[in-house]
């Protein structure tokens, strides 16, 4: 089967970012709006095209979906063995990312037409959503860990730049510094866990290491360090990468900041696509996941995961910016995406977690993109983010209100929706394998429906406001992506995506679990209960609670202090005391013997330079001298 | 060969003439002088060339080649040297070393 042209889907919005980064000052907004929608336009007819292809007319052979290889060039030659590629790698999650990442990255291309209209710096905002999604579509799509690293790199730096997109703002600035240096430093540990994995395994190619008869699984690798094979210890450190990018604890703190973006932005990078890279990383490499050390990486995994979906949880009840509040709840659900990996096994149904973690992750793209969507159409109408500033919306923004009231119930997980069906398949997968983990699971489902109906009435009820300027509808361009959203945000419930993704790839059954199904559906209803009794009209029941808690409801709102806690060891600790020696080497030895040797070659070259006299006779006399003296040498050297 | 006089005797008479030639060269302040001194020099090396072919292998000829080769381009070098110290002269009026100085500039 031919899958050469897949190498367009990147190459595309590659064009365009250099089409508009060169000539953003020449083109009219318009125009760089209308080819930055067109040219993504196409990527995803072709995704599309390539996910029809590759599961309805090739489908399974032999049972399983075959990993294609769409074009492939070797990039850089070590070895025989272990070389750089760059190319496309065609398998069922990759699909999955590539109609994912078109979908958002078209909707969100539409949506920034109404949204970022009349801002200055309108193509340049274009060209980076271009170069974001060439590089997210690289990451996807990459054949080899190092070409996944290189890209991996590519959206941390096309996030920074958004982030910072209003660079005259201090606080954006900081935020993209922030979220650049964080993610960078947990990337450390991606790079070394590559080094490790492709230095033991020999290659870097993707094909090779998760074979699950290959050689490294099955043999795998003698050398071992602290009681765990160096594999081991090279997953750890890959995910240590993977964390970083998908903002688990301890490396979440850089997320919430990087609302500082335009919210369009937000709904692409931190929510839907990079954001969701490290899944994307344990789901590509989980053969290896899961048959090094009988998955001990996955344990870590999983508790790394419901840790940080149950401290988001907590946390997001309590803030009072809707986008922070959506930030906590896309770190919340991808603690879920990650557990849910943790918790799967390998075949048939025993790989429901990976299944549902795939699914959530589809699904969780589609309604958290739309929650964005829609708080940037409030945000637009009301010109701030705060809670406090909103209420009774519904009145003015119809459109908004139905879309956004239904990805809310989707991420509560009601019946029906999309949500339901994936956040039911990561609690069975969960009730199978730990009940600790069932139990985090379940009792953050309820706090999502809490938090989510919590914004959502706060916003669109609650108490009448008088706005200074009416608030009205968002213009079409807006509203259409999020009505498409919003029929996505419930439809993919329906497709059987068991058939289509699983850990061994053969596909397998997957049934609704009723009592699991109900008894969440309960927890959430409960959720959206609270929330209703709380804030649908003005009454003070929020405030007397928040008192109640007192001294944890400060805790939690400051978000557990570990920003305050980074800040200490960084300022304190590392800059003070370590970077304080490394400056007095740097100062004292390096470059004083620097500044030494410079001022030996000058005061030298005063004393020399008087021998450059002009006479002749001196210097027939040094030469003769000099003669004399080798002569002498010579004859007496022995 | 002469009879009563080794080579030694010739080598040593060639040394002195070269070291006389050196000396000259550095103390001189003539450039005359100077040039005449490099004069010395190349004689005290004819010499050799001679002394060695007559003492060392009588019967070739090539030690003798050479010094009138060395001769004859003393002489060209003479001239050119002379001709250079003549626009000197005529520049500066003046053939003391000192002044050549001037043309490190």
């Amino acid at each position: 089967m031919n899958f050469s042209y897949t190498l367009f889907i990147p190459l595309i919005p590659l064009f365009v970012f250099l089409f508009l980064g060169i000539l953003h000052t020449k083109l009219k907004p318009k125009l760089a709006g209308t080819i930055g929608v067109l040219g993504l336009s196409t990527s995803t007819l072709l995704s599309y095209y390539t996910a029809y292809k590759y599961f309805f007319e090739v489908g399974k052979v032999d049972g399983v979906y075959q990993t294609f290889i769409g074009a492939k060039t070797t990039w850089i030659n070590f070895t025989e063995l272990l070389h750089i590629d760059m190319g496309v790698l065609l398998d069922p999650i990759s699909i999955m990312m590539l109609v994912v990442v078109s979908t958002i990255s078209l909707m969100v291309h539409i949506y920034s037409l109404g949204y970022m209209k009349g801002e200055a710096g309108f193509n340049r905002y274009y060209a980076f959503l271009s170069l974001f999604t060439f590089s997210m579509y690289g990451l996807v799509i990459a054949t080899n860990i190092f070409q996944m690293y290189i890209f991996w790199e590519l959206v941390g730096v096309s996030s920074f730049l958004l982030i910072g997109y209003y660079y005259d703002k201090p606080s954006a600035v900081a935020a993209a510094k922030k979220a650049f240096i964080v993610t960078r430093f947990a990337d450390l540990g991606f790079l070394i866990g590559i080094l490790i994995l492709s230095y033991y395994a020999g290659t870097f190619d993707f094909q090779i290491l998760n074979n699950p008869q290959g050689a490294i699984i099955s043999n795998g690798i003698g050398a071992s360090f602290m009681g765990l094979s160096v594999i081991t210890w090279a997953l750890i450190l890959m995910f240590v990468g993977g964390a970083g990018k998908s903002a688990m604890f301890p490396l979440h703190i850089w997320l919430p900041d990087a609302m500082e973006g335009p919210t369009p932005v937000s709904a692409l990078i931190h929510a839907a696509t990079m954001v969701v890279a490290g899944v994307y990383l344990v789901a590509r490499m989980f053969p290896l996941y899961y048959f090094i050390d009988g998955g001990f990486v996955l344990q870590i995994v999983a508790y790394v995961g419901a840790f940080t979906s149950l401290f988001a949880a907590i946390i997001a009840c309590t803030q009072n910016d809707i986008k922070r509040v959506l930030a906590f709840s896309t770190m919340s659900q991808i603690g879920y995406m990650m557990l849910a990996l943790g918790v799967s096994g390998y075949d048939g149904h025993e790989g429901l977690g990976y299944m549902a973690s795939m699914f959530h992750l589809f699904t969780h793209a589609m309604f958290k993109a739309l929650l964005f969507l829609g708080a940037g159409s409030v945000i637009h109408a009301v010109h701030s983010n705060l809670m406090k500033d909103m209420g009774g919306l519904r009145k003015y923004m119809p459109i908004t209100n139905i879309t956004f009231f239904i990805a809310a119930l989707s991420i509560s997980g009601f019946p029906f929706t999309s949500g339901f069906f994936s956040k039911d398949e990561i609690l069975s997968a969960a009730f199978e394998n730990s009940k600790l983990i069932y139990f985090v699971g379940l009792f953050v489902a309820g706090l999502t429906a809490f938090y989510m109906f919590r914004i959502y009435f706060s916003i669109f009820w609650g108490k009448e406001k008088t706005y200074k300027h009416t608030p009205h509808e968002s213009p079409l361009s807006m509203t259409i992506p999020l009505i498409l959203l919003a029929i996505l945000s419930i439809a993919p419930g329906y497709i059987h995506f068991s058939d289509f993704i699983s850990a061994d790839r053969g596909g397998f059954e997957a049934h609704l679990n009723y009592p699991l199904a109900i008894t969440a559906v309960v927890t959430g209803l409960i959720g959206i209960l609270v929330a209703y009794v709380f804030y649908k009209k003005e009454n003070n029941i929020p405030e007397k609670v928040s008192k109640t808690f007192g001294a944890i409801y400060t805790w939690t709102y400051h978000k557990f202090y570990i920003d305050e806690l980074y800040l200490f060891v960084t300022k304190k600790i590392i800059f003070n005391i370590v970077s304080a020696s490394f400056a007095w080497f740097d100062k004292k030895v390096i470059d004083d013997s620097m500044i030494g040797i410079g001022d030996a070659t000058i005061n030298s070259s005063e004393k020399i330079k008087k021998l450059q006299s002009g006479k002749f006779q001196d210097y027939a006399t040094w030469f003769i001298l000099g003669a004399i003296a080798l002569v002498l040498y010579f004859l007496y050297k022995n | 060969m002469i009879s009563g006089i080794s080579i030694y005797h010739i080598l040593t008479l060639t040394t002195i003439l070269f070291f006389i030639g050196i000396y000259g060269f550095i103390t001189r302040k003539n450039l005359i002088a100077i040039l005449i001194s490099i004069e010395l020099i190349l004689n005290a090396s004819v010499v050799n060339f001679v002394i060695f072919n007559t003492y060392l292998y009588p019967d070739m000829l090539q030690g003798v080649f050479f010094s009138i080769f060395i001769i004859a381009i003393a002489a060209a070098e003479s001239a050119l040297a002379v001709s250079i110290i003549v626009s000197f002269y005529r520049m500066l009026a003046s053939v003391d070393v000192k002044d050549t100085e001037t043309l490190k500039y």
